[in-house]
């Protein structure tokens, strides 16, 4: 019982970060077509926001050293203040184009943000200590897991409650579901067009940087390259769960989580380090049966 | 007039791009200076890249993230076939008795590269040429994080994530000069053929392409065939001119370059890609040049590390934002004679 239970909430607490990931990049595939794969440097950019710029292996905390309670919002803006930076300097240039050429131009972006961090912090992972009190393990239905997956599983269900409350009952929610479905209709009907597409990239951004907390406080390391995994993941939830969709994105990065962490136990050890490539090839599996995702979202279906 | 064949219409352009890359590769040839010679070979690896990738992209508008996958397979065929035997015991020592006795030339492994990709890309394209636009675009790069993901851990095979040592070393740039000059011919007989007309038709009218009977996802694949052989080629030979592969030097960084490049260039054109690739190697060993440090005056000159990917990144985005077809847009490079009669141009008065 206590190893079932261990391995539901092992596969919670990833399916958790997926389920954020592949959100923040629905969120902005919603409302602009565009496919933001400078998402996963949002994140890496959210934790280096915590750290003095030095080459040196060993990490500098800067703003890393404020009490949870500062810290836990300060990252929250960092992470919406660069994805709405994104937006002004870069992608409002592209509200007109084709969304594969959005989607390089993120490309490329996300590699400038990455080799940004990498100039100030050099490419060495350093250690850092985040929120240090979360990793103390605690008893639940006998499983002894780490409060950090607690604190996880719980902050990514109320995120959902949260989000989904914020698009169905206030205006602004309104107006981003509006302009997810139909833009050009939604801005004749009085919707205000930068106002919900910088809406939906900070929530995207802030998003990101609560992947960037767990990510950090999780590993304990700060990588230029540790929102990579979580994104390419993500991108690939959205993918099944139809692109645009936002249930079944979370639907789509819950089962990913699930997927993965059942392989870890099942598989024989000599196959464990190819977790992944088994999971993409389930993915690709997936693809077969539904080309279009599992839940495609109305409107993405290329029209005559 | 009788229309001349789309053949004779069209060959100026690998023609004057085979001109163009044999004129570098004679300036390489005169300079006779190592590090010199070395960029021109890098450069000629990239043109491979770059127009494998072109011949997938630039005819089925469908932006692959994971073409630098086969580039991927390729070269470790060449380190699982060119390698001495006896080191191959060390580093791999899970090959089958046959590889691990084998010892071909630097052409052959190439070929078998071209050949093991054009295998993989043929099971991959099969399950991916059914998606469309941007999902498909996606399911590539998660292509290209499954080949790196199981090169990275398949200890016995792959040596993992530690570097292969001991590929022989080809250090004369005609190889790669020729090698360029056929991924260009390659490109453009696929560019000119019906299955290449047939799918750039598809990807500018899909709907007219298809009820005029042009099977979409079977002319996809066979441009994903055709091209994910080349880049296997371009990949092997990129083992042959370093000399040591691992899967990290076919993954991101790699991918950037060779995509970057063609949208500089212009992603709907063999010049383009051509051009693209020589505009942005010389931009790149300009600010390498920075990087390692000037001497000005008394003091040295020098830029941070990672200010070359933040200056190509740049570069990308103001390309797509100010021309997004690229520099050159959708035109190829032609000879005067051609460019007057271009068949099927309506006639302006």
């Amino acid at each position: 019982m206590g190893g079932l239970m261990q391995v539901v909430f092992d596969a919670l607490s990833l399916g958790s970060l997926y389920a954020l990931g592949a959100l923040g990049i629905a969120l902005i595939f919603g409302v602009m077509r565009l496919v933001n794969f400078a998402h996963g440097d949002v994140i890496a950019f959210s934790v280096f926001a915590l750290l003095w710029p030095s080459l040196d292996a060993v990490a500098i905390i800067f703003a890393g050293n404020l009490p949870w309670f500062l810290l836990i919002p300060f990252t929250l803006a960092v992470g919406a203040g660069l994805s709405v930076l994104s937006e002004v300097v870069v992608f409002r240039r592209f509200r007109h184009a084709n969304p594969a050429t959005m989607m390089i131009a993120s490309f490329a972006l996300g590699f400038v943000i990455r080799y940004f961090l990498l100039m100030l912090f050099s490419s060495r992972p350093k250690s850092i200590s985040l929120l240090p009190g979360l990793s103390q393990p605690v008893e639940l239905l006998g499983a002894r897991i780490p409060l950090l997956q607690l604190i996880t599983i719980i902050v990514t269900i109320g995120v959902l409650i949260g989000l989904t409350a914020f698009l169905r009952r206030t205006r602004f929610g309104l107006e981003m579901r509006a302009a997810a479905e139909n833009f050009t209709m939604a801005r004749m009907l009085g919707v205000r067009a930068n106002r919900v597409i910088m809406g939906a990239f900070a929530l995207s951004g802030a998003l990101a940087a609560a992947i960037a907390l767990i990510l950090g406080s999780q590993t304990g390391t700060a990588n230029i390259m540790m929102g990579a995994s979580v994104m390419l993941m993500a991108f690939i939830a959205t993918v099944i769960g139809g692109m645009g969709s936002l249930v079944g994105a979370v639907i789509a990065g819950f089962a990913l989580g699930a997927i993965a962490t059942v392989m870890q136990v099942v598989l024989p050890p000599d196959a464990r380090p190819f977790r992944d490539a088994f999971v993409y090839g389930a993915v690709i599996l997936v693809l077969i049966f539904r080309p279009q995702g599992l839940l495609a979202a109305r409107g993405t279906k290329e029209r005559v | 007039m009788a229309r001349p064949s789309i053949l004779r219409s069209t060959i100026a352009t690998p023609l004057i791009l085979s001109a163009l890359l044999v004129a570098f590769a004679l300036l390489a040839w005169f300079a006779g200076s190592r590090p010199f010679n070395q960029t021109v070979i890098d450069i000629f690896l990239q043109v491979i890249l770059v127009v494998g990738l072109y011949t997938f992209v630039g005819n089925s508008g469908i932006i692959s993230f994971g073409h630098i996958a086969f580039a991927c397979l390729g070269g470790y065929v060449a380190a699982w076939t060119t390698i001495r035997p006896m080191m191959k015991e060390n580093a791999m020592p899970g090959l089958p008795n046959w590889l691990m006795q084998m010892e071909i030339p630097f052409w052959a492994a190439a070929l078998a590269g071209g050949g093991f990709a054009a295998f993989w890309a043929l099971v991959f394209g099969a399950v991916l040429m059914r998606l469309s636009g941007i999902a498909a675009s996606i399911a590539t790069f998660a292509m290209l994080a499954l080949v790196n993901s199981i090169y990275s851990n398949w200890d016995s095979v792959t040596a993992a994530t530690s570097s292969v040592v001991g590929i022989p070393i080809i250090r004369t740039v005609w190889p790669y000069l020729i090698a360029a000059i056929l991924a260009v011919f390659i490109a453009w007989l696929f560019s000119i053929s019906r299955y290449g007309l047939a799918l750039r038709a598809a990807r500018d009218e899909p709907t007219a392409a298809a009820a005029s009977g042009v099977n979409i996802p079977r002319m996809r694949l066979i441009a994903f065939v055709i091209s994910g052989a080349v880049m296997g080629a371009g990949g092997a030979l990129y083992a042959h001119s370093i000399g040591l592969v691992t899967p990290d030097t076919f993954f991101l960084g790699l991918t950037f370059t060779t995509l970057s490049m063609l949208v500089v260039g212009g992603m709907g054109s063999l010049s383009g890609a051509v051009l693209g690739v020589l505009i942005l190697s010389s931009l790149i060993q300009g600010l390498r040049w920075l990087e390692a440090g000037v001497q000005v005056g008394t003091s040295t000159f020098a830029l941070p590390g990672g200010v070359q990917e933040i200056a190509l990144g740049a570069v990308m985005i103001l390309i797509l934002m100010f021309r997004p077809a690229g520099i050159m847009g959708n035109r190829e490079l032609t000879g005067w004679r051609a460019r007057r009669e271009k068949p099927g141009e309506p006639e302006t008065n």
